[in-house]
């Protein structure tokens, strides 16, 4: 009988394992090294105006989100219909940057779309991505009052995704309950 | 045949065109040789399965780009790698530096061996007290 036992555990080992690797979860998303830290600091000119800068000071004192996007980026389309209802729906400032991107091209979306955000920093040569770890837009950062940020999501916003990962942790200071 | 090879042609000329900026990009050649060890250690996290020297997507050559940066301004290997963990984690370096998160990803291998070799110790050791004469009467059961 006993040695039927340690294959068994080597099995359920390994079943522990995968039941993790296969969980519902985004594979190209990786662990963000940013949560529970401050936001990388930065200040770029926004894409309306390029003589107005705007940066880590316009976050500061509020929940805000910063949401990376372009219009090179398929599932940004995908998302701009909910960033229209959240701006509406005034729970939260959106800053938005604009990564690598042409300027006509963006400022022409937003007329088109429509403009969610507070404002867009616009950033040409994806340095204040880099800063960031953005490696796929859309990306988007909750920061809190502090300008810690403390989740960060890959992919379209929805409103499901909205509820479960940034509405519970703001109502809980940070930790998702 | 000739389609073929006309086909073949143009898929290696593309290739070298499609090729990345491989310019020299200092003009020291240490600094270079520095250089093109590093992005070819450095994950592409945008593709993944990639170095940076060997990625086109524009995350890509903006990384290339600031590890340029960093070099002429006489960072060490060492601190490049902590600037670009700092923003993309461990994932971004191909081989993950000895550190509490990475420690697992370490040790696993080794743990697996010794573990192996104490599974197939165990084993022969029972085999071998075993008599040898046995084996006709024991043919067809294990052990």
């Amino acid at each position: 009988m006993n040695r039927y036992v340690w294959p068994l555990v080597a099995v359920g080992v390994l079943l522990i394992f995968l039941s993790i690797g296969l969980k519902d979860r985004d594979i190209r998303a990786l662990p963000s090294p940013f949560i529970g830290k401050p936001a990388p600091q930065f200040e770029l000119p926004t894409l309306k105006n390029p003589e107005v800068t705007i940066g880590s000071k316009n976050l500061a004192g509020d929940y805000a989100i910063v949401n990376v996007w372009a219009t090179w980026c398929v599932q940004c389309r995908k998302e701009h219909g909910f960033l229209l209802d959240l701006a509406a729906s005034k729970t939260i400032p959106i800053y938005g940057i604009n990564w690598r991107d042409s300027r006509v091209e963006a400022i022409r979306w937003l007329d088109d779309l429509g403009d969610p955000y507070v404002a867009s920093a616009y950033d040409a040569d994806g340095r204040v991505g880099i800063d960031w770890g953005v490696y796929g837009a859309p990306e988007t950062f909750l920061v809190d009052p502090e300008g810690t940020v403390i989740y960060k999501h890959l992919g379209p916003l929805d409103s499901y995704v909205w509820q479960r990962e940034f509405a519970s942790r703001m109502a809980s200071g940070g930790a998702r309950p | 045949m000739k389609r073929f090879l006309v086909l073949l042609a143009i898929m290696f000329a593309s290739s070298s065109i499609l090729a990345i900026d491989t310019d020299v990009a200092f003009d020291d050649p240490e600094l270079q040789a520095r250089y093109e060890r590093l992005i070819s250690e450095v994950r592409c996290v945008q593709c993944q399965n990639n170095s940076i020297k060997d990625s086109n997507v524009l995350l890509a050559s903006d990384l290339r780009r600031e590890i340029r940066r960093l070099l002429a301004e006489g960072k060490t290997d060492a601190e490049v790698a902590d600037f670009l963990v700092a923003r993309y984690g461990e994932f971004a370096l191909y081989r993950p530096r000895m550190a509490g998160k990475t420690l697992a990803l370490w040790i696993a291998p080794f743990l697996l061996v010794l573990l192996g070799g104490f599974a197939l110790f165990r084993v022969l050791k029972h085999r071998m007290s075993l008599p040898i004469d046995d084996d006709t009467k024991n043919e067809g059961q294990p052990e």
